[in-house]
């Protein structure tokens, strides 16, 4: 118990941190949105200086940062000067696409990582292992934007897959079953390249920690009661080789709202890297601050939920055994 | 000064963190007096958790007793500071029981056993490697092997080179920290017989910690038997062996696995 | 029925190994023998001592019974009939069904031999399930049974435990318990009281030969100390370089051994326990030298570079088995080709 309210707090104070030095530097960085508006003939020097005060911008950092905080104790997260409309809902939206992707994909890449890693590390030095090294090598090579471009040429090429975009226009009108159909078919080639670049180095990390493990005593041992070849690889050597597991699962989780930024600009997908993006460059102050902070929260919740199962799972953690 | 060893009512209690509803203060050592004369070597026998290894790290300067003296050659060193016990750490060597863990399976024999003089700094590298051989050769590690890395070697081959590698500073006194416990039967005697030749020949006093009161009898001019913390018997050896009214000793001995009725010195056929 | 050592001849040996060879293959593909051709047989009932120091194969021989030998160990050669199958050529499947429950192996080192994330309790459920369903109630009770037999009191706490809260001779009996879980005939432990305090050793020796009697269990105990098999052992099997080098009752071979290597390791055990006035502290008669390198060839008898007693024919062939009483029989030229 001791152990996760102290977690708790670490994390506390961790945004706290975090958002602090966003502020900083957000607002330390030259410029603001309203800098821009000084380059548009239209709008008068006057406006704009009057529209800075408006929302406070020329007020000194430390009150800026107090009233902000103040606005996230009731729930709001600023305001939105390029959208004009409250940052929550806009990252709300957002955020929840890009989960709806990223989730997909790191089920798909761990379901996809722990099933090739355990036969890599069961067949060690044979074929299907060298030829699962050989792939993900190929796959760890090739950056990102080249797989997520390539797919892209693919889909335009044999028409099979929409070439960007979250949904077909008119979806409105479809009926439940269409509509998920229509997202499904959007997401294939997005959730694809995701997957393509994040499950070789799962891969490797659960063939490493398998092969390992197959090696200890305590599963020769195992072997020697006859328990059958099954049972030994998926309950006694993955329980085993948990821990650096669970680990990269923490950040597998703790990327779930940053790791896939390129895949949408790349794709037009309406995710909050896109959103974060133009936000940045516009000098959205608060867009951008809500952003990083969203992503912040679930860095740390991974990290936070991988500890936890750390815990749960290896005794020796709970119990503070001994090192040996 | 006769006596190079005194050991004075020494105590050591160790706070214990993780165990809900046990004592918080587990006492290691409890009022543990006696002494080892120069050039001898004192056994201590005991079980795992009697505290004879708590009182090898304390009288290796690795540890601070709670309370209680320890005298060496003269001086009181329980309570000396980092920079006073520099000058008397040299003189208290340790070996360690698994040979395996305690050398560095990629270092050389020869760079094992120059380590410590390369710590201590005093000699150059020409200096250091003739005296590193000479080590060698006291221990009876072969000068064509001196480049061989240490995980190269046979358990009682590094088993040498702990000692040698305890033997550089010149130290006056030797632990041996079950120091034969992991190895073989016919290794133990080769590295037993070691240790009594460089006993005669550089004037070494030992204390030998072990559970195995078989070689206890055959390397120790002394015998004291720890459980719990405490010294519950301390003689002569065969007065150890053969008298002992203790019942702690007694129990030892008979755990102690020998070949004894089953069988008579093997003859000579 | 117990069967004794000696008696009814034509009566089925439980155990029988011939001739068994095993290698191991090193990365750049050069081989290292560990064994190099072991024979012997094992009655129904009997504790048979493997005498062997580091080198001589026994772990090895403990591994190759139930083809457990790490992924770069080949077994080329030999048989071990076992129950009326040659355990080295029989179905994967079968061999399964064989291993915990018709023998057993207890490897050396306890606190390795454990999972350690799974609770004592579901590990020995485990070896119960792997030899026949059962609910998960009657696994539970048999669990606790099974702890019953191996520890005085606390079976329930014990299974509840992790391996990691319990002392040595704790997990050892643990692995005692997963051994004799599923009924064996046969159980092969490997240096079981190696890592353990003189009572604890002295505890588990008892537990090996009280659960003997109640379950008229056969066993083999491997052990590089000669004086942990002095009463418990019936006969002794000493093993050097990879050969069995002497076979015989277990007195004859501790008080009168034959072949000079048994000879010299019990000459250099110290006898003070045995009030035998050797001199203490003078030097205990060694074996010169290193144990044999297998790696290295060789032609003739594998320990005649550390023989006293070597002959010019020892460089040339390998010794044969040579029976000089009923029951026992050693490899050396000394009594006879």
């Amino acid at each position: 118990m001791r152990y996760f309210l102290r977690r708790l707090t670490q994390a506390a104070f961790l945004l706290v941190g975090v958002s602090i030095l966003t502020f900083l530097f957000s607002t330390l960085a030259p410029g603001n949105y309203f800098d821009e508006m000084r380059l548009n003939p239209q709008i008068s020097p006057e406006t704009a200086a009057a529209l800075r005060a408006q929302y406070q911008l020329d007020r000194p950092l430390q009150v800026r940062y107090a009233r902000w905080v103040n606005s996230l104790a009731h729930g709001e997260l600023g305001f939105s000067f390029a959208n004009n409309s409250p940052v929550a809902p806009l990252l709300w939206v957002r955020a929840r696409n890009t989960l709806l992707l990223t989730l997909t994909a790191t089920l798909i890449s761990w379901a996809l990582a722990l099933t090739l890693g355990i036969w890599s590390a069961a067949t060690l030095g044979r074929l299907p292992d060298r030829a699962l090294s050989w792939a993900t090598a190929a796959l760890l090579v090739i950056p990102d934007l080249v797989l997520a471009l390539g797919l892209l040429i693919l889909a335009v090429r044999s028409g099979w897959f929409p070439a960007g975009g979250m949904s077909s226009v008119g979806i409105e009108s479809f009926s439940p079953v269409q509509k998920f159909r229509d997202v499904a078919w959007h997401m294939a080639l997005p959730v694809s390249a995701l997957v393509l670049s994040a499950f070789p180095i799962l891969v490797r990390h659960v063939r490493g920690a398998v092969a390992e493990v197959l090696e200890a005593p305590f599963l020769r041992a195992a072997a020697s009661y006859g328990i059958r070849r099954r049972t030994l690889l998926y309950k006694y050597a993955l329980r085993a080789a948990a821990n650096p597991l669970i680990s990269l699962f923490g950040f597998s989780v703790g990327a779930l709202l940053s790791g896939s930024l390129l895949v949408e600009a790349v794709m037009s997908w309406p995710g909050l890297g896109p959103l974060l993006l133009e936000a940045i460059l516009a000098r959205d102050l608060y867009v951008v601050i809500g952003g990083v902070l969203c992503s912040t929260v679930f860095l740390v919740a991974g990290n936070f939920l991988a500890d936890t199962l750390m815990y749960w799972a290896d005794p020796r953690i709970r119990t503070g055994a001994p090192a040996k | 000064m006769n006596r190079l060893v005194i050991v004075e009512k020494l105590e050591k209690r160790f706070e214990r963190a993780h165990s809900p509803g046990s004592a918080r203060e587990v006492a290691a050592l409890q009022g543990v007096s006696f002494s080892i004369v120069r050039g001898t070597t004192l056994a201590l026998v005991g079980e795992s958790g009697s505290g004879k290894s708590t009182l090898a790290l304390c009288l290796a300067c690795l540890e601070r007793p709670t309370s209680g003296r320890i005298i060496f050659a003269g001086n009181e060193i329980a309570t000396l500071n980092e920079k006073q016990l520099r000058e008397v750490r040299p003189q208290i060597q340790l070996v360690f029981q698994d040979p395996a863990r305690s050398l560095n399976p990629r270092f050389s024999a020869l760079e094992i056993v120059s380590e410590p003089l390369v710590v201590q700094g005093r000699l150059d590298r020409r200096e250091r490697e003739a005296r590193a051989r000479v080590l060698l050769a006291q221990v009876g590690i072969a000068q064509a092997k001196e480049a061989q890395k240490a995980d190269e070697f046979s358990g009682g081959q590094r088993q040498r080179l702990a000692i040698a590698r305890a033997l550089a500073l010149e130290p006056k006194l030797l632990i041996l920290d079950e120091a034969l416990s992991a190895l073989d039967c016919s290794v133990q005697a080769q590295i037993a017989n070691l240790l009594i030749e460089l006993q005669l020949s550089l004037g070494l006093t030992y204390l030998f910690i072990t559970h195995d009161f078989a070689m206890a009898g055959h390397l120790a001019d002394e015998i004291a038997v720890m459980e719990n913390g405490k010294l519950v018997e301390l003689g002569v050896a065969d007065k150890v062996l053969l008298a002992t009214n203790q019942e702690v000793t007694r129990r030892l001995i008979a755990a102690t696995p020998s070949l004894g009725n089953a069988a008579q010195p093997p003859r000579v056929v | 029925m117990v069967a004794e050592d000696g008696d009814l001849p034509g009566m089925t040996p439980l155990l029988q190994v011939q001739d068994l060879h095993v290698a191991y293959h090193s990365r750049d593909g050069r081989k290292f023998p560990a064994l190099a051709g072991v024979d012997f047989e094992l009655q129904q009932g009997e504790i048979l001592g493997v005498l062997g120091e580091s080198g001589s194969g026994k772990s090895t021989l403990a591994a190759a019974l139930l083809r457990l030998l790490p992924g770069n160990g080949e077994i080329h050669k030999g048989a071990v009939w076992f129950e009326g199958q040659d355990l080295l050529r029989i179905e994967p499947r079968t061999l399964e069904r064989v291993r915990g429950a018709r023998i057993s192996l207890i490897f050396q080192e306890p606190s390795l031999a454990l999972h350690p994330t799974i609770r004592i309790g579901e590990q020995i459920s485990g070896v119960l399930a792997a030899h026949g369903s059962a609910s998960r109630k009657a696994l539970r009770q048999k669990t606790l049974q099974l702890l019953g037999e191996v520890f005085a009191a606390e079976a329930a706490r014990i299974a509840d435990s992790y391996p990691h809260q319990l002392s040595g001779g704790q997990q050892q009996r643990v692995l005692i318990a997963q051994a004799i879980a599923c009924g064996p005939s046969l159980i092969v432990a490997d240096e079981p009281t190696a890592s353990l305090d003189p009572t604890t050793q002295q505890d588990i020796l008892e537990l090996f030969r009280t659960l003997r009697e109640k379950f008229k269990l056969s066993l083999i105990l491997i052990t590089h100390n000669p004086a942990l098999l002095a009463g418990l052992a019936e006969r002794i099997l000493v093993l050097y370089a990879g050969r069995g080098i002497e076979i015989g009752p277990a007195s004859e071979v501790l008080s009168l051994p034959r072949h000079p290597y048994t000879r010299a390791l019990l000459r250099s055990v110290p006898r003070e326990l045995d009030h035998v006035a050797d001199g203490r502290k003078s030097p205990l008669p060694v074996i010169p030298g290193e144990a044999a390198n297998l790696a290295a060839q060789a032609i003739g008898c594998r320990f005649e570079p550390r023989c006293s007693d070597r002959m010019d024919l020892c460089t040339q062939r390998e010794p044969a088995a040579v029976v000089v009483n009923p029951e026992h029989a050693v490899s050396c030229f000394k009594y006879g080709e």
